[in-house]
């Protein structure tokens, strides 16, 4: 056909490659002219067309790509176009998506963009490209349950916004995740544990084999609340961990007492059962340590251990030795020393003894453990990484035991592997692999921890949070974390103050605790008497307040180092003792104190003076307020309340000198024991 | 031989392109009831997109009121809302139980849930709930550091309400009977400047020299949030239509 008539036949040719070449150069731009984004603004034209505020509505639209460009942050968010009306107040009635008014935000759009905080595909122009996951570009939206971890790429101190966040990030150190995975944040600072793993160099003085296997075998059969998770061992791995952790185990400072140690028979007294329970509860034993109560309540902090089942765990002398002064055993315990006297020591010990499950070691019988037992024993824990958390004589703590965790937020999508059933997506990986990380294979070395929900939501936004972008983010921007200061008294008090382990619950300069008060400005704020007392036998001050100081048996010495030291260093700059402002407190002025304190500023309501009369619950009683606080430290007190303790639910009332001077007259004028103070 | 081939693998690339979605099989119901109740669940409070901590309870009766076991209920939610299990049959107590997280939009949010009934018709109820977004969250944080003591009526183990020490008693923030009454404004005012500056009671101490007015924001914005009946922005009606 074509050598008949070649002409003819090349240029049909010719006209069906034009056809076929204007086709296929119009798919692109037709493509591109039918995408959803011109559909949503012809709609969203429609939609505000019939309102009152339509006209102004119209106006404020500009149709079109739209697209927020911040080079810096290599950020090209085209996000607008679609969601046209993020900033519009008067749509906060619309819920239909895109054209929903963004809720109230800490940060501006125009500063920020979109993806830095909810992930997705900026450039995109299509809907599906932009929110999902596709071949070409892995990172979808991020679900809004974890998306305080987006705020945590640059905050990387604790926000009052972002209470998931915080509680993830205090999780991971206080789980002791990073025991074993390292955490870099993007400050370079490196993320610290704050859990209290025993040691286990001294073991066999404290416990039985047959406690090690069983509590190995399953930690949450003695206590719900342990935080070792189950590693699920069989029954010969077990026995050969215990085998092992006994023989390794040395002599601690104990052990001269242990040796020369008299069996005492375990007292069946029943009086001094209730004399023993009261002494735990004096000293306020509860504010560390949990127990079950009768009604299977699980009562106290978690600062420590729980108790439930002690007695069926220590042995005997080891206890006492322990309530007598934990240093000897374990120098890094956040247990302090309490100073208690023999009878002390016997009563709490016999108490705690009598908290037994017999149902525990029941059907534990082993045999004695063979040299072979004991070297599988040793291969365990080394191929288990306990050394990661306990001190373990002869095994070193392994370094990078666990993958490093400091960029998980970005984990590339190719490296993650699912098991059935959970959805193909990052915090869906973090979140099972939490959960439930032998699911993602029998041989992975991590366990499984006991978490609520709230906590696997949280733990998985702090890992969230841990973000390639957090690294390249300009450094301005970056809020740098709070780490606990490396803050040591010095000198005699210093070491009291170590050996009572202050710093378990009171916070100075920026080490320790926040169970109880910071005492970082306590010098300026107590008067010596006051302390003194306080320090003998310390009552509370807050109503209902459950946690309290507990009495520690001092010595006079050891009293006056203490608060010597404490009215000398802890002074606050801003607080001058020499002068009250306005000059002396005169009668008049306190007359004039109690009618602001009752009626002006209506004070009662949180603090009372009269026990009969006032019935404010929130903060400290006041009776014996003026043998307690200095008068300089009150009235800067009245001033400004959170300068001197940030957070303090007392605001600050701006009041005049004038009133502050009067309210501190009569705080001064009350001494209860001399009645003075009394309305 | 060529054509079957190309057709072959044309069939073939389009039964791999297309999509199946497969429709979640329900359980086959024993049972029909005639009246569905709330057991428990409605009215709770939880950040957007989290579980809410309790479980949503439903029961089905029949004509006379007594439970119905192995009925149907179906669960629908304002989208965005997640199930741990959408559909079920009630069990012995004639209750069927699940979790329930709220969308990732912030606000009020309805869950649905709907069973058949004996003469074919569909009975459901609607169970209101609440989302905090970003402003109600950070609004909850400060509700508990400052107010939360005289506020809440309530008593827990670590702290102990104050309301019934005075008087006059302190509004309970989810008394939208009251509060609803007041503007955005008027709220800003009481908490910035107390109630001796407004001639109200002097025990509400004016916060506004301690918190910023993004913070008093998002407190008015929690209170919002947990009003009982629920609170309605003056304005909004109008657009609704």
């Amino acid at each position: 056909m074509s050598l008949r008539n070649p002409f003819g036949g090349v240029s049909r040719r010719f006209a069906a490659a034009s056809v076929l070449l204007a086709v296929v150069a119009a798919i692109a731009p037709a493509r591109d002219f039918f995408r959803d984004w011109r559909q949503y603004q012809r709609q969203y034209l429609r939609l505000v067309h019939g309102r009152p505020d339509g006209a102004q509505l119209e106006r404020r639209f500009s149709g079109g790509l739209q697209q927020i460009w911040i080079p810096e942050l290599q950020v090209v968010d085209r996000c607008t176009t679609c969601h046209v009306a993020l900033k519009e107040a008067n749509l906060a009635d619309i819920s239909m998506q895109p054209f929903r008014k963004h809720p109230a935000m800490p940060h501006s759009l125009t500063e920020f963009g979109c993806v830095i905080c909810h992930r997705g595909q900026g450039p995109a122009t299509s809907s599906p490209e932009a929110h999902h996951a596709t071949e070409a570009w892995e990172e979808p939206l991020l679900p809004a349950k974890y998306m305080e971890a987006s705020c945590g790429q640059c905050h990387l101190s604790p926000l009052p916004g972002t209470p998931v966040l915080n509680q993830g990030r205090r999780l991971l150190e206080r789980k002791g995740c990073v025991n074993c995975h390292n955490i870099k944040l993007a400050d370079g600072s490196v993320v610290q544990s704050s859990d209290d793993p025993p040691p286990l160099n001294h073991i066999a003085e404290k416990t039985t084999r047959e406690w090690i296997f069983a509590f190995v075998k399953n930690p949450q059969a003695y206590a719900a609340t342990a935080s070792m998770p189950n590693f699920a061992f069989s029954d010969d791995n077990a026995r050969d961990i215990s085998a092992f952790l006994i023989a390794q185990s040395t002599p601690s400072g104990y052990a001269p007492k242990l040796a020369s140690r008299k069996a005492t028979p375990a007292t069946t007294d029943a009086s001094a059962a209730t004399e023993g329970a009261s002494l735990y509860g004096q000293s306020f034993c509860a504010s560390c340590h949990a127990a079950q109560n009768a009604g299977g309540n699980l009562v106290g902090g978690d600062l420590g251990p729980e108790i439930t089942r002690i007695g069926s765990k220590v042995r005997p002398e080891w206890l006492e030795e322990w309530i007598r002064d934990p240093n000897g055993y374990d120098a890094d315990t956040t247990m302090p020393h309490y100073r208690f006297n023999d009878k002390q020591v016997s009563l709490l010990t016999n108490y705690l003894l009598s908290k037994t499950d017999s149902d525990l070691l029941a059907n534990v019988k082993l045999e004695p453990a063979t040299q072979q037992q004991i070297d599988h024993g040793r291969a365990l824990v080394v191929q288990n990484g306990c050394a990661s958390c306990h001190k373990i004589e002869g095994v070193k703590k392994p370094e990078n035991f666990a993958p490093d965790l400091s960029r998980e937020g970005s984990k590339p999508f190719a490296q993650l592997t699912f098991p059935k059933g959970v959805k193909n997506s990052l915090p869906d990986y973090i979140s099972s692999k939490i959960h439930d990380p032998r699911s993602f294979g029998p041989n992975l070395k991590m366990p499984k921890y006991t978490l609520t929900p709230a906590e696997l939501d949280a733990l998985s936004t702090a890992l969230l949070s841990l973000t390639d972008r957090a690294n390249s983010l300009p450094s301005r921007l970056r809020i740098a974390s709070v780490r606990e200061s490396k803050y040591q008294p010095a000198g005699k008090a210093g070491r009291l103050i170590s050996d009572l382990r202050c710093f378990s619950c009171h916070s100075i300069n920026g080490r320790g605790g926040d169970m109880a008060a910071d005492l970082s400005w306590e010098g300026s704020s107590v008067q010596r008497p006051w302390l003194v007392d306080f320090l003998k036998n310390p009552n509370t001050l807050r109503p209902a307040l459950i946690r309290r100081m507990p009495k520690f048996n001092f010595t006079d010495a050891e009293i006056n180092t203490l608060t010597d030291y404490m009215l000398t260093v802890y002074q606050s700059p801003s607080i001058d003792q020499d002068t009250i402002p306005g000059g002396s407190l005169t009668p008049q002025l306190v007359d004039q104190g109690r009618q602001l304190f009752y009626s002006k500023y209506r004070c009662q309501s949180c603090h009372i003076i009269d026990p009969i009369q006032d019935k404010g619950y929130v903060g400290p009683v006041l009776s014996q307020v003026g043998l307690r606080l200095t008068p300089a430290w009150i009235f800067a007190w009245f001033k400004d309340p959170q300068s001197l303790r940030p957070g303090s639910p007392e605001p600050n009332q701006h009041m005049t000198d004038e009133d502050a001077k009067a309210l501190t007259a009569y705080m001064m004028s009350l001494k209860a024991h001399t009645k003075t103070g009394a309305k | 031989m060529k054509k079957p081939v190309m057709l072959l693998l044309l069939a073939l690339a389009m039964a791999a392109c297309t999509r199946h979605e497969q429709a979640p099989v329900l359980p086959a119901a024993s049972a029909k009831g005639a009246a569905i109740v709330e057991v428990s669940g409605s009215k709770q409070v939880q950040r957007i997109g989290a579980a809410l901590d309790q479980p949503i309870v439903v029961q089905i009766n029949d004509a006379q009121g007594a439970a119905v076991k192995g009925a149907l209920v179906q669960l629908s939610g304002t989208n965005g809302t997640a199930f741990e299990s959408s559909a079920g049959l009630t069990d012995e107590s004639g209750q069927f139980t699940t979790l329930v997280s709220a969308p990732g939009q912030a606000g009020h949010f309805e869950v649905v849930a709907a069973t058949s009934t004996s003469d074919g018709k569909t009975v459901e109820i609607k169970l209101d709930e609440m989302a905090l977004g970003y402003e109600q969250t950070l609004g909850r944080q400060l509700n508990q550091q400052f107010c939360i003591r005289c506020h809440d009526p309530e008593s827990t183990t670590e702290r102990v309400s104050n309301m019934d020490n005075l008087d006059p008693k302190p509004h309970p923030f989810a008394e939208g009977d009251t509060l609803n009454k007041m503007s955005d404004a008027d709220l800003v005012a009481i908490i910035s400047r107390g109630g001796n500056a407004l001639n109200k009671s002097a025990s509400m101490p004016p916060f506004g020299y301690t918190l910023s007015k993004s913070d008093i924001q998002a407190l008015v914005s929690y209170i919002r949030a947990v009003a009982d009946p629920p609170y309605h922005a003056p304005g909004a009606a109008y657009a609704n239509k």
